[in-house]
């Protein structure tokens, strides 16, 4: 059974049984019913029309937890046993689901929970485990979540921007389990781009997330080595990289900008798109990369551009410009004792970038980063 | 079963026989200090004594309750702090020994020279929940 297709029905099924007047958070919990179901009876019994089978299924677990809920609080006259099929369109459900669970009332963490559940179908198991937090521990999470969007309505306009943000972070922020999330980010965000269409004001940036994203996975495979550690990208071998998805990535970037509605996620994405367009680390065109940085500075003005701006500068006028472009950044920032032991290494001050690279290593915020920079001050140290 | 943490110190405890820090190791070495830690927990995993395992930052913060309607009072980090944790690990085994004759292994961890470190590593009981049967 295609478990990847069986989710990708999810937003469709819950935005039906939402139409048929279920309220967000009862529709939500008997779509992840009717989806554990599915799991259980397809490869037994493949249904002949799968989204017609959870439609049904999940409405009839609406109306069995319903009537539970009735027999307290008598309310079952407001559901119709045997509602009209809904008439709007499965991508406006989808768009809409998006929206309300990205909504700008959420936190961070409980948006991601709650797109990944109401939106991918991944269950609170698969979350849970992705997250490395307890399980009930996660159901809280999103159960506090869907009480939180309980009033919104979901016929207003969404924030865009919100759901793209939450989408970066399941992306950039996923850990371990049986679901690969960089791979169910990518599908969300496939289906977001598809729903939300090429006119609306943020399809172009939706599509640079795309790209980006795209483009990052690319290299996934290249970007560890076989005993765990990280490979730097100048270092990795590039024959590893995904063409196929490279080629689609470009291909989305192209489109989105040349409908000239530039955005972070675009030139994020150009930046990539420079790195994999580069046969050798030494063919990269760090003048143009710096282009795009003074891009994503006039678009964002965050200091972790200018960051690694500055890196890039010294690629494209040496690594003394670099230093004088590092010199202007706060120099708390995580990330930015690295680039100036990078920098002065380039530089030919070995002594200073060995010890800057291990203070790096003291201030790296996770195991592999801080092995990796632990790892090029011993190399330096061993040099001298 | 008893459940003990094995604590990692940076500062706090004695100090270890290969006393080299590791930016002073090769990178080689390194390489194989890592992968030594690795296949300890896999290892355990496949026993069914590993629980958890975490390393932390160096650096922390001290906070404490100020009063009502006041934010907390942060302080720190202190450099002259005796007692620093660099990580831990939790394992689920079945007697005091085993705990030992595993905390001596981590400790055979290499280092410098591709030596055992020889670091001493903490290894505290967890109270537990009392028994049902107690006479």
């Amino acid at each position: 059974m295609d478990e990847v297709l069986l989710r990708s029905l999810t937003p469709r099924v819950l935005g039906i049984l939402v139409r048929r007047g279920a309220d967000f958070a009862a529709a939500e919990d008997a779509v992840q019913d009717a989806l554990i179901d599915a799991l259980r009876v397809w490869p037994v019994e493949p249904p002949r029309d799968p989204q017609g089978w959870l439609v049904t299924t999940a409405w009839r677990r609406f109306l069995d937890a319903t009537r539970a809920d009735a027999a307290r609080r008598r309310r079952e006259d407001r559901v119709d046993e045997e509602p009209e099929p809904g008439t709007a369109s499965g991508a406006d459900d989808t768009l809409q689901l998006y929206f309300l669970c990205a909504h700008p009332s959420l936190t961070p963490s409980s948006a991601v929970a709650l797109t990944l559940r109401a939106v991918g179908g991944l269950t609170t198991r698969q979350i849970a485990q992705a997250y490395l937090v307890p399980e009930p521990t996660m159901a809280q999470r999103i159960s506090r979540a869907k009480r939180t969007v309980a009033a919104v309505r979901l016929d207003q306009p969404g924030d865009v921007a919100t759901v793209l943000r939450v989408l970066y972070l399941v992306f950039n922020e996923g850990y371990s389990g049986e679901v690969d999330l960089a791979d169910e980010a990518i599908r969300l965000t496939r289906q977001l781009a598809a729903a939300i269409g090429t006119d609306h004001e943020l399809g172009s940036e939706t599509a640079g997330l795309l790209a980006l994203m795209l483009l990052h996975h690319a290299r996934r495979a290249a970007r560890t080595a076989a005993d765990g550690s990280l490979v730097p990208l100048a270092e990795q071998d590039r024959s590893r990289w995904d063409t196929a998805a490279i080629a689609e990535g470009v291909e989305i970037l192209q489109a989105a900008l040349a409908r000239d509605r530039l955005g972070e996620f675009q030139a994020q994405a150009a930046i990539a798109a420079l790195h994999a367009d580069a046969p050798t680390a030494a063919e990269t065109d760090w003048v143009q990369i710096v282009e795009w940085y003074d891009e994503l500075v006039r678009l964002t003005d965050s200091p972790v551009v200018r960051l690694n701006r500055a890196v890039a500068v010294g690629e494209a006028d040496g690594p003394r410009a670099g230093l004088a472009a590092l010199a202007t950044v706060d120099d708390s920032l995580p990330r930015h004792t690295a680039a100036a032991a990078y920098l002065h290494e380039r530089d030919g001050d070995l002594a200073t970038a060995a010890r800057l690279y291990a203070e790096a290593a003291r201030q790296a915020t996770n195991l592999a980063e801080r092995d990796h920079l632990t790892r090029q001050a011993a190399r330096l140290n061993t040099l001298r | 079963m008893t459940k003990y943490l094995l604590l990692k110190h940076y500062r706090g405890a004695p100090a270890p026989v290969n006393d080299v820090p590791m930016d002073r190791w090769t990178p080689e070495e390194i390489s194989a200090h890592v992968q030594y830690m690795r296949d300890f927990a896999d290892r355990l995993e496949q026993t069914g004594e590993y629980v958890d395992g975490q390393a932390l930052a160096p650096e922390g913060t001290f906070v404490r309750y100020d009063g009502t309607g006041r934010p907390p009072v942060t302080d720190g980090p202190f450099a002259e702090t005796k007692d620093l944790i660099a990580g831990w690990m939790v394992i689920d085994v079945d007697s005091y020994e085993r705990a030992v004759e595993l905390a001596g292994e981590l400790s055979a961890a290499p280092g410098a020279g591709g030596q055992p470190i020889h670091e001493w590593l903490e290894l505290r009981p967890f109270l537990t929940e009392p028994p049902t049967i107690t006479e």
